[in-house]
């Protein structure tokens, strides 16, 4: 275990890393919190996205230098969690929970009411770059379902009416 | 000065405890009433929050589901000295839903202060870690053998064995993992109990430690969980500064150090080796076993990985001694499991009990019924991966092996009801497309199979040769089970099967309509 088959075998341990663009600035600093240890890799793409609202594809290589993986390890790690988006998304991410709990309870209607009332797809972004709505399974919610959540926030018994509430507070605040 | 609790469990918050919480604060302001307000975790009574509690002399007094328009009225009722009111329910120990539970693993949980150690130790916290650090390792794996633990994360393995299995290696590091990803559909034990009893969880993974010789571990937590997240590493931080974590703990010569992981979303990184895996960064593939993790687990070294309510139990069990937690239970389904009635449910809510206990009992006497007050017709049992049970078999009793039996499983205990809207054949076609979604890639079965298993079922709901294409959805389920590395490629044939053989009417419905079985050929 633990084996690391892309670290070359003479290598220097340490290699100059250059970064030319903000996003990449910002990913190598993050790696150098983190002691640019590769286990804790998922803890910097949670960071970036914290601070950059996603992941851009060109902190990759910086990345990969700096944790001293191979490119395609990274963005292998990228690619595998739903949660890490590799693409700007809405201000504020609206996961609608999908899964079995919230369906008994209705939350498919409500998912396309979500898609009607936005008029985006699950998935998808509005217009204004306000919100994006998101399927997610469990929310852990499910004696009050269906569950919705907003950035941590999270809200119970949703029906179409408490989503547009919901929506109307972050269209407001986006407003102002 | 008088106390009252708001909850700040994330169900709670939900339905505005933080509201409720301002408004009591500012209306005790206005109305120069002396009030301490503790944000406790919840009792389980989901149904009920924000569940207001006020502390009197003759005990906790329950109110709710509280709204912030509430507040006033209930101070205008006197509800500061526990007064009537249209929301209030009494003595909170008295609500049956309340009363005829057996809370071992839970009997802090919404009572206490979720960061206050001394709230803690002053109802039995810490006792079983204090008798631990003066045993030998094997006498606290003994005592845990002997309460007849089983994992509570689904698989039900004994826990003594596992630990036993650590123990006896060699090895300069060690770990203890816990596993915190609560993928189930249906489940918020874990999330409750990291939330409203954090030291529980803490104190119960440092014994693991003691005894399997662990020095340092991690909690695994997922993303969709920020408040057990932030909960955790407070509490952890508490432990630390009062020395029941860190270096020599309390002067013992053991020393245990424990730190938080968060997910990123992922279903399968609950099964143990996928999350180990994502532990060290890495794409949460699983991996091939032997060697168990047990031998070679987190880098590579003896791991001691256990569900949440597994470690929670443990710290009563050191505490009261494992004959007394055996003294619960059934068969060789040991102890008390928290059950967690979700769904379509009138009082949903966590409801510990000793194993034995019947699926009616739960949905009926604890639940009151569905939500919709329509008949329960299925219930699924144990997460996604679970059977659906019809109500022909709602009177089996909670019990690993009983289920087995039925071609079900307990899996971490959660409970979700439909009622009688609810079309089975749908719910066969999600679990497919679940798996789909979910699977890690390894298998061709799983990754293949259940993107195969949509389609087919897609054209029984469209009546496209419907006999051909059951006896194709027969035959893949047995690949899928008998093809997969893991339980999701291999148990998501489960629900399918129990859909298709206990609800057959919901298959062999008139096509939806003509244009649909044109798009599906
Ligand atoms: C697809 C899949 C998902 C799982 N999800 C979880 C989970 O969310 N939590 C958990 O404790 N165990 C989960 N398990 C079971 C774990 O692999 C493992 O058996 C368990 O964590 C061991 O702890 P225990 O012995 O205390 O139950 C899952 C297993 C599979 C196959
Ligand atoms: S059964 Fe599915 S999830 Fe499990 S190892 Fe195989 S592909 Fe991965
Ligand atoms: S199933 Fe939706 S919150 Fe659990």
């Amino acid at each position: 275990m633990a084996k690391n088959v892309t670290r070359s075998p003479k290598g220097p341990r340490k290699q100059e890393v250059k970064a030319s663009t903000p996003a990449q600035v910002a990913a190598l600093s993050i790696c150098a919190r983190h002691g640019n240890k590769p286990d804790e890799l998922l803890e910097i793409f949670h960071e970036m996205q914290h601070e950059l609202g996603y992941v851009p594809e060109d902190t990759l290589p910086v990345i990969a230098t700096a944790l001293n993986r191979s490119r395609a390890e990274i963005y292998g790690v990228l690619t595998f969690y739903h949660e890490f988006h590799r693409h700007p998304v809405g201000k504020h991410i609206v996961k609608i929970c999908r899964a079995e709990a919230c369906q008994s309870m209705g939350t498919e209607e409500l998912c396309r009411h979500a898609e009607a009332r936005l008029n985006i797809p699950l998935g998808g972004t509005t217009a204004d770059g306000t919100v994006t709505i998101e399927q997610v399974f469990c929310l852990g919610n499910c004696a009050l379902s269906p569950a919705v959540m907003v950035g941590e926030k999270l809200y119970g018994r949703v029906d179409p009416e408490r989503f547009d509430e919901i929506i109307a507070g972050l269209e407001k605040e986006a407003a102002e | 000065m008088i106390t009252v609790f708001v909850p700040c469990d994330a169900a709670a918050l939900s339905m505005g405890a933080d509201d409720v919480a301002t408004a009591i604060a500012s209306e005790a302001k206005k109305r120069k009433a002396n009030v301490r307000i503790v944000r406790n975790g919840s009792r389980g009574m989901l149904y009920l929050e924000p569940l207001v509690e006020v502390e009197t002399p003759k005990g906790r007094v329950a109110y709710g589901p509280v709204a912030a328009k509430d507040v006033v009225s209930l101070f205008d009722a006197g509800f500061l000295e526990g007064k009537s009111h249209k929301l209030g329910h009494g003595l909170t120990e008295e609500i049956p839903y309340f009363k005829n539970q057996e809370r071992l693993t839970f009997a802090r949980c919404g009572i206490t202060d979720p960061f206050s150690l001394e709230d803690y130790r002053k109802y039995g916290g810490y006792d079983g870690l204090a008798k631990a650090l003066a045993m030998k390792p094997i006498d606290i794996i003994n005592e845990v053998t002997t309460s007849g633990l089983r994992g509570r994360g689904g698989a039900g393995f004994p826990t003594g064995i596992k630990w036993k299995t650590v123990h006896d290696l060699a090895s300069n590091q060690k770990y203890v993992a816990c596993n915190a990803d609560e993928g189930d559909s249906g489940t918020f034990a874990d999330r409750m109990l990291m939330e409203g009893d954090p030291f529980c969880l803490i104190e119960g993974m440092t014994i693991a430690a003691v005894a399997g010789g662990a020095t340092k571990g991690y909690i695994y937590v997922r993303s969709e969980y920020p408040h057990s997240v932030h909960n955790l590493r407070k509490a952890i931080e508490i432990a630390r500064e009062a020395n029941w974590l860190g270096d020599n703990i309390q002067g013992s010569g053991y020393s245990f150090d424990l730190f938080v992981r968060m997910g990123a979303g992922a279903y399968i990184c609950g099964e143990e080796t996928s999350m180990l895996e994502s532990i060290e960064g890495k794409r949460g593939l699983v991996r091939y076993k032997p060697p168990i993790p047990a031998i070679e687990g987190l880098f590579g070294k003896p791991t001691i990985i256990n569900n949440v309510m597994s470690f929670a139990a443990v710290p009563i069990i050191l505490a009261k001694g494992g004959e007394f937690y055996k003294n619960y239970g059934v068969g060789r389904s040991r102890g008390t499991l928290a059950f967690q009635l979700a769904g379509n449910i009138k009082r949903g809510g966590l409801v510990e009990k000793a194993f034995g206990v019947t699926t009616r009992q739960l949905i009926e006497d604890w639940g009151g019924g569905t939500h919709s007050g329509r008949p329960a017709r299925a219930v699924q049992v144990g997460g996604p991966l679970g059977a659906y049970l019809p109500e022909s078999k709602f009177d089996v009793p909670m019990d690993y092996e009983e289920f087995v039996k039925i071609d079900a499983m307990v899996g971490h205990g959660g409970l979700v009801v439909f009622d009688d809207t609810v079309d089975m054949a749908q719910q066969a076609r999600f679990a497919m497309e679940f798996c789909a979604i979910e699977s890690c890639g390894k298998c061709t079965p799983c990754r293949i199979g259940s993107t195969r298993g949509v389609e087919v079922i897609d054209k029984i709901i469209a009546d496209i040769d419907r006999e051909k294409n059951v006896a194709l959805l027969e035959d893949l389920c047995v690949t899928m089970t008998d093809g997969s590395l893991c339980a999701l490629g291999g148990l998501t044939p489960l629900p399918v099967r129990s859909a298709l053989h206990e609800f057959p009417d919901d298959f062999h419905k008139p096509a939806p309509n003509k244009f649909l079985a044109d798009a599906a050929e």
